[in-house]
């Protein structure tokens, strides 16, 4: 337990834990209940569509694969420039945080790529129950990493500049828990959207 | 000083300098989780093609896409690491989510599949 706390224990606080950390969970807890309920809706919607197109007809699932393996190594790139900003090495948590940031935008350039090519063969927010789940879900998800983005280039000048170093590196560490929720919700979309809905029409 | 003996050097003092910030994983403990989940991740996708498995495709979906769920949060989230309480909270917030999802699924007569 001495061990658990290593981080926290000279803070001030009644819980003796950052109450800035403490904000993120309960935000995060709360963002788990927000993509539950746009998965929920998704799955319920599942098959329920009269009219094409229908998920077998669009989805590319060694792109998406892609797209997945980009999301997760930025996850990799975050922790890492956490671990950098924790140790004051400021040239290396700079250089992470850049390739997080990039392969984020790598992630939406995929989405927004794909979302075109949807279109292109008919599927619209409009077309039928899949398109309107579909693109819900996806679309908020693709939100979430933008405002990462936006988070972490940000984070970055503001370490060009001397304002992030060993003493704010918390300031890193909540950007990276955000930024690691945005990726395990992929996880969670990417086996139960793109994977198991091919199997889904199957039966 | 020998290679070894360098790395070693090394990785100690990473790990100190990992404690002293109030982390306690290291750039090679990151690392290994990635190689972790990109074998994952490549194994999903091989599944995926493979008639043969079917049947059991949606629990090994489920369990792959578990592990690299808890692998994320327990290391890069460093949730092994920090306090119950960030721990509880999620637990929390996730059971809730379970239970509308479960609740809506079960309302509607709907499944995985």
């Amino acid at each position: 337990m001495a061990q658990r706390t290593h981080a926290v224990e000279h803070l001030e606080t009644s819980t003796g834990l950052d109450n800035r950390k403490l904000a993120m969970w309960l935000f995060l807890a709360s963002e788990a209940l927000f993509f539950g309920s746009l998965i929920a809706t998704y799955l319920l919607y599942r098959g329920q569509s009269t009219e094409g197109p229908y998920p077998s007809d669009v989805f590319n699932i060694p792109f998406t694969s892609v797209s997945s393996f980009i999301l997760l190594m930025s996850s990799t790139t975050m922790a890492l420039a956490v671990g950098a900003a924790h140790r004051g090495r400021l040239h290396q948590m700079r250089t992470w945080l850049l390739c997080t940031a990039l392969l984020g935008i790598s992630f939406l350039a995929g989405q927004a790529f794909e979302f075109t090519e949807f279109v292109h063969k008919g599927l619209t927010l409009s077309t039928n129950l899949f398109g309107s789940s579909f693109y819900l879900l996806t679309g908020f998800h693709g939100a979430h990493v933008s405002v990462g983005v936006l988070i972490l280039l940000s984070l970055w000048v503001m370490a060009l500049r001397g304002r992030i170093g060993q003493h704010n590196a918390l300031n890193v560490e909540l950007a990276g828990l955000y930024w690691h929720f945005v990726d395990i919700v992929w996880i969670l979309i990417f086996t139960l959207v793109y994977l198991l809905d091919p199997l889904a029409e199957g039966r | 000083m020998t290679l070894a003996e360098l790395r070693g050097a090394r990785r100690r003092r990473e790990d100190g300098e990992a404690h002293a910030g109030g982390l306690h994983a290291t750039t090679a403990d990151y690392i290994r989780v990635a190689v972790a989940l990109f074998i994952i991740t490549s194994i999903e996708v091989a599944i995926y093609y493979i008639e043969g498995l079917r049947g059991v495709l949606v629990e090994l979906f489920l369990a792959l896409s578990g592990l690299k769920f808890l692998l994320v949060v327990l290391w890069y989230m460093h949730l092994r690491f920090d306090s119950r309480l960030f721990s509880f909270m999620f637990a929390f917030g996730l059971s809730m989510a379970i239970a509308l999802f479960i609740a809506m699924l079960a309302t509607m007569k709907a499944g995985l599949l």
